[in-house]
């Protein structure tokens, strides 16, 4: 029996290691997200909920980062269409330009955001003339999410048209549809899912900046920096129930949101 | 009708060079190649899906050679279908005309007539992914007609399809073919298939048109090896199968005839591989319909195989080992007999 029982663990000896290596990982991520969930009691959570201040920065921090999203879509999904279906030199590095905002600091990278688009600088003028600014303003925030998200939603939809076989296309413009008709009725709706699955990760990873906006907009005041200030000027007790709300809402938002996409991809 | 004049297209590794085609109204033309012969390419290059060195396409009398491939009325049906997935079948039959802007009632009217011609109304509800290979080749190839193209490219038909559905598949080509007097360019690396279904053909190897003719010219008279190494193995014959008195289904070439077995009827091609004919001196009694007297015309050695021609007046290559070879003692002009079953003849 326990010979059996050795042998039976014996053979899984791959699946159990990674099983219990995956588990403590697991954990890692789900134990904080709980436990902070769980250690504000729900009457402070909802007199929080009714802060103006609370409420507004969380508005700003969802509707800033949709718009983000909105932009990233118009200008990042053409994008993602040529470099999934045209080869030509420096594509590798454009590809990898691509990704740069996701890999240096946050802060870094608002900082040379200022560079171009403060008030002393061409663009920052440019867009100044016709009422736009961008330092401590909405249209800040939206660049500097814009600036960190985007990569998550180009790479995916470039992955979805690459995933479009071309023949498709090329059918369907001996079937008489011009290149245009062709995107629009073809090549889109097949990768629309891609997209979808883009634009969510990259409104979720604009809720969640942080550093970008910190330094070209410190108010009006997201979420993620309101969780900051009060920690640091009021501290923990504060901060928690603030953060509580914040962790949920993405929790319902992003769950909500990736079971629509999955039910789409399946339906 | 169409017109290539001096086509030239770069494959890369090589070069589809100096293509001239002529490829009447309602003609079915085949371009026989090896596989990687660059038939797909050639294909696509017509249509205008692909860009071309230099050449000149002309369709009906007008050059196409710069017009987008939306522009050009030529039609195209990829090997493997290349459905729309996330369309119905019948979304997919009327894409074309929904593109150009049609009245509802037409593309209606088109859909229903097209799945009723291919016989795929039942199916045009469903999705592409819930189709077999053959439902979905005809779906393709609906679609395709679904724009009235001048002439219709096809890529290879039947080569993804299970033996049983090419069979039936072929069938409809040629039925379309007929009712609707399509012109077709139809590619494939299949000698067979060219027989059966080509009005013409034109044999592709290494970036050249080799050779332009009728079926019968290109297996009696083959100048590439690769089609001569075919006609060589398989015994082709051209005939009519018929009924006989006793309910005997014949093959009869002018003034010889054997017995086969099939449903086809009219006018078509038979082939017999050498190594099911068995050669001896005196006639066989035995269970095989067909043996006929001839004289041995040409003997080649392959080493451990025999190569004889048999002249019965037609002209059966027939292979034997060396043992056999030794054992029947034949030599060139000695009278033999040819013995092979019914059901060892291919009809297509």
């Amino acid at each position: 029996m326990i010979g059996q029982i050795w042998r039976w663990l014996a053979q899984r000896r791959l699946t159990i290691t990674f099983l219990l290596l995956g588990t403590i990982i697991l954990l890692f991520i789900f134990v904080p997200l709980t436990k902070t969930i769980f250690s504000s009691s729900p009457s402070l959570l909802w007199k929080t909920l009714l802060e103006g201040e609370v409420i507004s920065s969380i508005w700003l921090t969802l509707y800033t980062a949709l718009i983000a999203t909105v932009v990233g879509l118009v200008l990042g999904v053409p994008l993602a269409y040529f470099l999934a279906r045209h080869s030509f030199r420096g594509k590798r590095f454009v590809e990898a330009l691509i990704d740069v905002p996701i890999v240096v600091p946050h802060t870094a990278a608002g900082i040379a955001l200022l560079f171009v688009f403060g008030e002393n600088f061409a663009v920052g003028r440019a867009f100044h003339s016709i009422g736009i600014d961008f330092v401590l303003s909405v249209p800040g925030i939206v660049i500097a999410m814009l600036f960190v998200s985007v990569p998550f939603l180009i790479n995916s939809a470039k992955q979805g048209f690459e995933k479009v076989d071309e023949r498709l296309e090329k059918v369907a413009r001996t079937l008489g549809a011009s290149p245009w008709q062709t995107f629009f009725r073809v090549s889109l709706p097949l990768a629309k899912g891609s997209i979808f699955g883009g634009s969510v990760m990259m409104w979720a990873r604009g809720i969640s900046e942080f550093g970008a906006v910190l330094v070209l907009c410190s108010y009006p005041t997201i979420a993620p920096i309101l969780v900051y200030t009060r920690l640091e000027e009021y501290g923990l007790d504060y901060a928690l129930p603030v953060a509580t709300i914040l962790i949920i809402i993405c929790l319902v938002v992003f769950v909500g949101l990736r079971s629509f996409a999955y039910r789409r991809e399946k339906a | 009708m169409i017109e290539i004049k001096n086509l030239t297209v770069d494959l890369g590794s090589f070069l589809l060079k100096d293509i001239n085609l002529k490829v009447g109204k309602g003609e079915y033309f085949i371009i026989l190649g090896p596989t990687g012969a660059g038939k797909t390419i050639l294909l696509e290059s017509i249509a205008g899906l692909y860009p071309i060195k230099s050449g000149e396409i002309w369709l009906d009398g007008r050059e196409v050679t710069a017009l987008e491939p939306e522009k050009r009325g030529i039609g195209f049906v990829y090997q493997d279908y290349v459905l729309f997935p996330h369309l119905s079948v019948k979304d997919n039959l009327i894409f074309g005309l929904r593109q150009r802007g049609r009245p509802k009632e037409e593309m209606q009217r088109v859909a229903e007539w097209l799945a009723d011609l291919l016989g795929v109304s039942h199916l045009l509800q469903r999705r592409p992914d819930t189709l077999s290979g053959g439902e979905r080749q005809k779906v393709a190839l609906a679609r395709a007609l679904s724009v009235s193209p001048g002439v219709l490219l096809v890529d290879e038909p039947l080569s993804a399809l299970d033996p049983q559905t090419r069979e039936g598949m072929q069938q409809e080509l040629r039925r379309v073919h007929q009712r609707l007097k399509a012109t077709i360019i139809h590619v494939t690396h299949d000698f067979e298939e060219a027989i059966a279904l080509g009005d013409r053909i034109a044999v592709l190897n290494e970036g050249h048109i080799v050779q332009v003719g009728t079926p019968e010219d290109i297996f009696r008279h083959p100048n590439s090896e690769f089609v001569a190494r075919f006609s060589m193995t398989h015994n082709i014959f051209a005939g009519d199968v018929q009924q006989s008195s006793d309910g005997i289904t014949l093959f009869v070439i002018d003034d010889s005839e054997f017995e086969v077995v099939t449903e086809l009827r009219g006018r078509l091609h038979a082939s017999i591989r050498p190594e099911d004919i068995l050669v001896s001196k005196e006639p066989l009694i035995s269970s095989a319909r067909n043996s006929l007297k001839g004289t041995i015309t040409s003997i080649s050695d392959h080493g451990s195989t025999i190569h004889l021609t048999v002249s019965t007046p037609l002209d059966f290559v027939c292979i034997v080992t060396r043992r056999s070879f030794d054992e029947l003692n034949i030599e060139k002009e000695v009278e033999v007999y040819i013995t092979f079953k019914a059901s060892s003849v291919h009809i297509f």
